[in-house]
């Protein structure tokens, strides 16, 4: 019976969605639930559907996504903590006709390495920058991040964060928008169906940009759940997302062809 | 023969890398060794050759765009002095680890903390007994000349990529900063990415179909692999050691009493082994040009030979103990060095010489 159900699916004429030849076969390692098995799936599409995987290189993290190049069947450098945008910086200078790209998460890319991303943002970098923000850090257990919320219990504000004396969650993505070097700049989700499709999109623009030669850094951010790390089920994790972060931080574009896009007050 | 100029050690080491081709330099101004990047951004090289130079926003971005390049197969290079090269140690260990080739340069200053901006020696620790985190080792030159200086990029970049691992030219403020007469190569053409492609198969170029995708990383979560890796690294040191070892002997053959220096010490040294035989002491000078892979077994030869050693070192003694590990307790091995950027004259050392080995 199962073997005839299997071979029902199988066949061709049934299959609506495939798995990319650009994620490997290898089983994610990321937590049932967990926005960075989409935001991978997503941005491996793209490189395979615009054909760029002879071009690219990618750079993954420190964070969750330590492991990234195990997943996605692409050559990949990993960096130290926090350096990738200086990593992809060296790649890009000496290879410009390369699609180059960071994958990066909030501790990854607003704490450690804040240099590195103003700096190359700053400067202009031909190189996207795929920006995970969970408000958590994940893969050490759950500890405060930069962009973890005022109040927000993690296992280094037990509490919650008390912004008097933790900080204030850092809206990075906001930052880097103002530097002259950033070309577009948006923040989107990966929850529901909707987000995916527009998450796609967006990334698919931004490496559209590049590979065409505009100059800049193209900068998508994706506000994205932990709930292992914000002990919730995956879908008690999307609603608190959708209540809690998005009001911070807000979904939508923050800069389109090197312009800023004026927010209604 | 080749272009002759006259100029410092740090002009000629950036002279050298547009000359041999070298793809890319990233730096950060510190003294005593900002002229690298000073003279790279005058020289054009993008309009020479092409090569890439970026002045980073700090140590740590210029060494992790090193390793973003040097992922590539391409030749990258970054320059600095003590208290930068401290900030480059993270970068330095993951390169070790994802055994990337590179060259890096220190023009030591005295330190600890931010110390002086004189020169000294005092960084042998670090840069021959890896420096940064975890089990690995660099190979490391010690030029005695602008000329080496110059030289030792051509050398570092081949041993770097012979290797797959980082190599360090070990000068100080005084290599860097004196002025001599050079010899330059003529201009070579830099590596085409065909050449790349073919030569560093293991380099993130951009995954074609015909082979496996690339994977440039330090990191190993299955401990039994690690294990294996940090064992494949370790015999690659000791190829090092049983090829690379390089030195020179200096009035050795008759010599009772061995001076042991490298780098700027050895020019100092030389001078003392002049003096010492104007006055007929039979003294001789070792000058070790690989600090790691260090000259041990010529040593422990010259051990049999002369009845004590001298090291000179601008630091309070740290090659000194490889000379020790070397000789082995056949005779006795003593130290003398000045820090914080006071440098000895020949004259202070021929009377350290005849107080404490001669006479002693």
């Amino acid at each position: 019976m199962e073997d005839k159900i299997l071979k029902e699916i199988i066949n061709p004429e049934n299959i609506v969605y495939k798995k990319t030849k650009l994620m490997t076969d290898k089983t994610l390692s990321y937590c049932p639930g967990c926005g960075h098995g989409t935001s991978h799936r997503i941005l491996m599409e793209l490189i395979d559907e615009m054909n760029l995987q002879e071009k690219t290189i990618g750079v993954a993290p420190v964070g969750c996504s330590v492991l990234a190049y195990e997943f996605m069947n692409i050559d990949m450098q990993q960096a130290a903590h926090g350096r990738a945008p200086a990593v992809a910086t060296g790649i890009k200078r000496l290879w410009p006709e390369k699609f180059v790209f960071t994958y990066q998460g909030d501790g990854d890319l607003a704490a450690i390495g804040t240099a590195e991303t103003i700096h190359a943002c700053n400067r202009g970098e031909n190189i996207l920058i795929v920006f995970i923000n969970n408000g958590i850090y994940g893969m050490t257990g759950g500890q405060m991040a930069p962009t973890t919320l005022e109040g927000m219990k993690s296992s280094t504000s037990p509490y919650g964060r008390d912004v008097k004396t933790m900080g204030n969650p850092l809206l990075i993505t906001e930052l880097v928008a103002q530097l002259p070097g950033t070309y577009s700049v948006s923040r989107h989700a990966v929850h529901t169906p909707a987000h995916v499709r527009r998450t796609k999109k967006a990334l698919k623009k931004a490496i559209e940009n590049q590979v065409n030669g505009i100059g800049g850094v193209n900068f998508v951010e994706i506000v994205s759940n932990c709930n292992s790390g914000w002990k919730m089920t995956p879908v008690k994790a999307n609603e608190w997302m959708a209540e809690n972060m998005f009001p911070f931080f807000k979904l939508g574009d923050l800069k389109v062809d090197g312009k800023l896009i004026e927010k209604e007050k | 023969m080749g272009e002759l100029k006259l100029m410092k050690g740090n002009e000629a080491i950036a002279e050298a890398a547009i000359r041999l081709g070298a793809d890319a330099y990233f730096g950060y101004p510190i003294t005593p060794q900002s002229e690298v990047l000073e003279y790279f951004m005058a020289e054009k090289p993008h309009e020479r050759t092409g090569m890439v130079i970026l002045q980073a926003e700090s140590e740590l971005a210029a060494i992790n765009m090193v390793y973003g390049a040097a992922a590539t197969g391409k030749r990258a290079m970054t320059s600095s002095s003590s208290p930068g090269i401290s900030l480059k140690q993270e970068g330095i260990s993951y390169m070790a680890g994802a055994e990337l080739p590179c060259l890096i340069v220190n023009v030591v200053r005295g330190g600890p903390g931010l110390g002086t901006i004189q020169p000294s020696q005092c960084d042998y620790f670090q840069a021959t007994k890896g420096g940064g985190h975890g089990d690995y080792n660099l190979l490391v030159l010690a030029p005695a000349s602008v000329q080496e200086m110059a030289d030792f990029v051509e050398l570092g970049f081949d041993l770097a990529f012979k290797y797959r691992n980082p190599v360090m030219i070990l000068s100080d403020g005084v290599i860097g900063q004196m002025m001599e007469k050079v010899e330059f190569q003529e201009q070579k053409a830099r590596w085409t990415e065909e050449e790349i492609i073919k030569n560093s198969t293991w380099a993130t170029t951009g995954k074609p179909e015909s082979r496996e995708r690339n994977i440039i990383t330090s990191l190993d979560l299955d401990s039994s692999r690690q294990e294996k890796h940090n064992n494949k690294l370790q015999r690659k040191y000791q190829d090092m050691r049983d090829n690379e070892v390089r030195f020179e002997k200096i009035e050795c053959d008759d010599a009772e009493y061995l001076l042991i220096a490298y780098g700027s010490s050895a020019r100092i040294a030389q001078k003392v082994v002049q003096l010492c035989r104007d006055k007929g002491h039979k003294v001789g000078l070792l000058r070790p040009i690989t600090l790691f892979p260090f000259p041990t077994d010529v040593i422990n030869k010259l051990a049999d030979q002369v009845k004590s050693m001298l090291t000179l070192e601008l630091s309070t003694g740290q090659m000194v103990e490889d000379v020790r590990l070397a000789v082995n307790g056949k005779v006795k091995v003593e130290h003398y060095g000045r820090t914080g950027g006071m440098i000895y004259s020949p004259t202070e050392i021929v009377e350290v010489l005849e107080n404490k080995i001669i006479g002693g």
